[in-house]
């Protein structure tokens, strides 16, 4: 029943986007999948959100409203791929606001990854080691001339750009020692003052200017030709095509075991680290190589959903929040019990993803969040569901009930099995008939409900779990 | 091994981010720790002794009344061979026995598969927090796991009765068909069927429980109320694993490090102490331990990661005291010149508590045979 084409759409826009409505899907399948690649890459090809009703609707302080408010712009952002690159970014430079607890800096920094995170890699990684949030979270204030702290130094090597086994202990502490003196001005206090960014310091007379030896290269360097060093080592291409692989692709092992375990998928990383090599780490190039691969396309379903991909989709399909709707923050809470609390990874390997995105707490969770979510028959993802269910015939036999549902959600595939029980769950209820003398669409309360409650079953389905 | 009379309880708490051992149990008559640590250093006048040469962080107060009645067995200069500063690649040590290769299995899934090699009990293994530990990921063995007792259920959104036990027959049917789409549907397949098996039973443990020991207000406390609920219930878990996190005092360790520790020694002594309630605390065992400890000297704000950690060992059964050696102050004892030594194997701590208190042979859940102390009154 799932057209192949739109089956294409929904994969590269659960992947590259947080998913989209049937009415979007179709308009973008009309338009041709390359197209639409490119329209997600080149993201001038899109208006951007409207950052006036952004900054009207969603005003405070704590975490909950910023990072819902980011859940905001995920769903409604025309700028998809943007808005998935700024979290893929949190998850590899994964910062946490547990240590600083300023939630304005933590915004600031998933503003910076917005605004950065589709251009070059040596931006990107300067950017970055300048950025307070960072700088708190990995002590880098506190690396001094004389009392180096080699904690930004050693992850900027380690998790941020070319992983263990491709560099001493030496170059962690030479790394370390060009990044002296890179900090932040004291912020402005809180009290009476309110809630202030805080800015980036580089204070000369903390900086060792010494000689250092890195990777084999000598000289007095300072933490931007530490950085000129590392985004040419094919390493680096390596290590980021790895993170955008198992981001955007298909789960990877756990990045500590990266310098031991070979990829799933030796070729597609080759591909993805030439596309770097050859642009300069040119993020765009790399990820329209991504999306427009064999590789990419062939991988629908192989990803199990992060639970901020789970509840954006599902809010997809309900169609709500697609105008600012009080309560946002309560998105974030429900990624948090899922094991994904936006804005505060728990260290700063990131989130574990792929399989350990499930335990029975978490999966309970998961299921429980979407199941209450397309609960509510006045939801207009669920209407519009109602709405097609109707137009696709005046009766529709089991069988035809729970393929059209299956179609609508995804298109999802069940094992057969598993569609099988749904079926004979159906039959339970006889066929589905819409009367002529029901309300405007033909539902009754009882339809209605056999509606609701099959939504509720496939999104409870193993198979929901995966991207 | 110890003659118990109830099957042997272990309740294992991870101090996340590499605890400042130095500064938990604190050498205070030597020059070389105020030498060491002129910011972080503890003052010789507030720490509370517990012979000449070693004190505990005043913020342990509970911790020590416990260890004064003799509950508590202090494991000193507990580590590794090349201990590695990387939290992530540290803990996986930990959770894995295998400090040169990158282990797939945990230490205590394997012993829940040694206590329950079929798998019959979902609930031999509780985690309470968010997240499995790799210390209890083994394929094929079921494992449950919770972040809060009170709100665990599965689709319990669906208020009408009768919707919900059809829901959650057609779940149960939906989960329970084999794919042979690989190793993570399988995964997710079993997790499924354990959740819905697991909270049948676990109600009984929020139903069941009342106690009038009050646990302080902190994750920690709450994780091990959760432990105690579960443990009081009597539904056969024979370990629990939960987790304290904020250990990484790589600045601010003089704010934040304190807290921590009163928050932990709160939470354990109430813990015990509600056990004690119920007169179910004699079959209980804690092992707490973390990943790494921290620098001898200080970086003007905190410490940064270092080797030569310590761990307790505590309960009834225990007797109390220091075991194996403090690592030595002698900087030319100093592994890389600034970290502490290692005195005693982590994998021959498991193994004490695996064989002398679960009466489990440790040899292969730890990967060999390693020096054991004997923490154990028979």
């Amino acid at each position: 029943m799932a057209d192949e084409d739109l089956g294409l759409m929904a994969h590269l826009l659960r992947r590259a986007g947080f998913g989209a409505s049937r009415e979007e899907l179709e308009a973008l399948v009309a338009k041709g999948y390359d197209e639409v690649v490119d329209d997600l890459v080149d993201i001038e090809r899109c208006p951007p959100i409207d950052e006036d009703i952004v900054k009207r609707y969603f005003g405070g302080e704590g975490p909950d409203i910023r990072s819902g408010t980011w859940i905001y712009r995920m769903l409604n952002s025309p700028r998809q791929l943007e808005e998935k690159m700024a979290l893929f970014w949190h998850h590899v430079f994964a910062t946490g606001y547990a240590k600083g607890e300023h939630a304005l800096a933590m915004s600031d920094q998933i503003d910076l990854f917005r605004r950065i995170g589709m251009s070059n890699i040596r931006e990107i990684l300067l950017e970055l080691s300048m950025n307070p949030a960072m700088i708190n979270w990995l002590d880098n204030s506190e690396n001094i001339k004389g009392e180096p702290n080699e904690n930004y130094g050693r992850e900027l090597l380690e998790l941020f750009s070319m992983g263990v086994g491709n560099y001493t202990e030496d170059d962690i502490k030479n790394c370390a020692l060009a990044f002296t003196g890179w900090t932040f001005a004291q912020p402005v206090p809180l009290y009476p003052h309110g809630f202030y960014s805080p800015e980036f310091l580089f204070r000369e007379e903390d900086h060792d200017d010494s000689e250092k030896t890195f990777l084999g290269h000598t000289g007095n360097f300072n933490g931007d030709d530490i950085i000129d060093i590392i985004v040419e080592q094919p390493a680096t291409a390596r290590f980021i095509s790895r993170h955008l692989y198992n981001f955007f692709v298909a789960d990877e092992p756990q990045v500590p075991s990266w310098n031991v375990t070979p990829p799933q998928d030796p070729d597609a990383i080759e591909t993805l680290s030439d596309a770097f090599m050859e642009s300069k780490g040119e993020m765009r190039q790399v990820l329209r190589t991504l999306f427009k691969s064999d590789f990419f396309k062939a991988a629908r379903f192989k990803k199990v959903k992060s639970p901020t991909e789970l509840i954006t989709g599902v809010l997809k399909l309900v169609g709500t929040n697609r105008t600012p709707t009080p309560g946002i923050p309560r998105y974030h809470r429900a990624a948090k019990v899922m094991g994904q609390e936006l804005f505060n990874p728990p260290t700063v390997e990131g989130w574990h993803t792929g399989q350990e995105w499930i335990d029975g707490g978490m999966l309970t969770e998961r299921v429980n969040f979407a199941v209450d979510e397309v609960g509510d028959p006045s939801k207009p993802g669920v209407q519009a569901v109602i709405k097609r269910l109707r137009a696709a015939g005046d009766s529709l036999t089991p069988e035809q009930f729970v393929d059209n549902c299956l179609d609508l959600v995804g298109p999802l595939t069940l094992e057969e099995k598993t569609r099988a029980d749904l079926i004979r769950f159906a039959q339970s209820g006889g066929d589905l008939v819409f009367p002529s003398n029901g309300s405007a669409n033909g539902e009754t309360d009882e339809n209605t409900d056999r509606i609701v409650l099959m939504l509720q079953l496939i999104v409870a389905s193993r198979e929901y779990q995966f991207a | 091994m110890v003659d118990h009379k109830k099957d042997p309880v272990l309740v294992v708490v991870q101090l996340s981010g590499g605890n400042d051992f130095m500064n938990t149990v604190v050498p205070y008559t030597a020059g070389i720790y105020y030498d060491s640590r002129p910011v972080v250093g503890l003052k010789e006048d507030e720490v509370l002794p517990i012979h000449d040469t070693l004190a505990w962080n005043p913020n342990c107060a509970p911790l020590q009344t416990m260890y004064d009645a003799g509950d508590i067995a202090v494991v000193q200069g507990i580590g590794y061979p090349n201990s590695n500063r990387s939290h992530f690649r540290a803990m996986d040590i930990w959770h894995t026995c295998e400090p040169i290769e990158i282990g797939t299995e945990g230490w205590v899934g394997r012993m829940i598969r040694e206590l329950d090699p079929a798998g019959h009990n979902v609930l031999t293994g509780v985690n309470v927090g968010q997240g499995l530990p790799r210390a209890m990921a083994v394929p094929g063995v079921p494992v449950t796991s919770f972040a809060d007792l009170d709100t665990y259920g599965l689709l319990t959104g669906i208020d009408e009765p009768r919707r919900r036990t059809q829901a959650l027959e057609v779940f149960k049917g939906m989960y329970g068909h084999e794919v042979g789409a690989g190793y993570v549907m399988d995964y997710l397949s079993q997790t499924g069927l354990n959740v819905i098996q697991g909270t049948d039973e676990l109600k009984k443990a929020k139903d069941g429980y009342s106690s009038t020991v009050e646990y302080g207000d902190s994750a920690i406390a709450n994780s091990l109320r959760d432990v105690a609920r579960v443990h009081l219930a009597g539904l056969g878990t024979r370990v629990f694993y939960t987790a304290q996190g904020g250990y990484d005092n790589h600045a601010n360790e003089v704010p934040d490090h304190p807290k921590l520790l009163a928050d932990l020694s709160t939470a354990v002594t109430a813990f015990f102490e509600d056990l004690r309630a119920h007169n179910a605390s004699s079959e209980v065992t804690m092992l707490v331990f973390t990943e790494f400890g921290r620098r001898i000297r200080d970086n003007a704000s905190g410490t940064d990661h270092g080797s030569g950690g310590g761990a307790f060992i505590i309960g009834d059964h225990v007797q109390g005291g220091l075991y194996a050696q403090y690592p030595s102050l002698d900087p030319n004892r100093w592994v890389h010149g600034e970290d502490m030594e290692h005195t005693i194997d982590f994998r021959g701590i498991y193994g004490t508590v695996l064989e002398q208190w679960m009466g489990i042979d440790p040899t292969e859940i730890v990967g060999g045979q390693f020096e054991q102390i004997h923490p154990y009154s028979s």
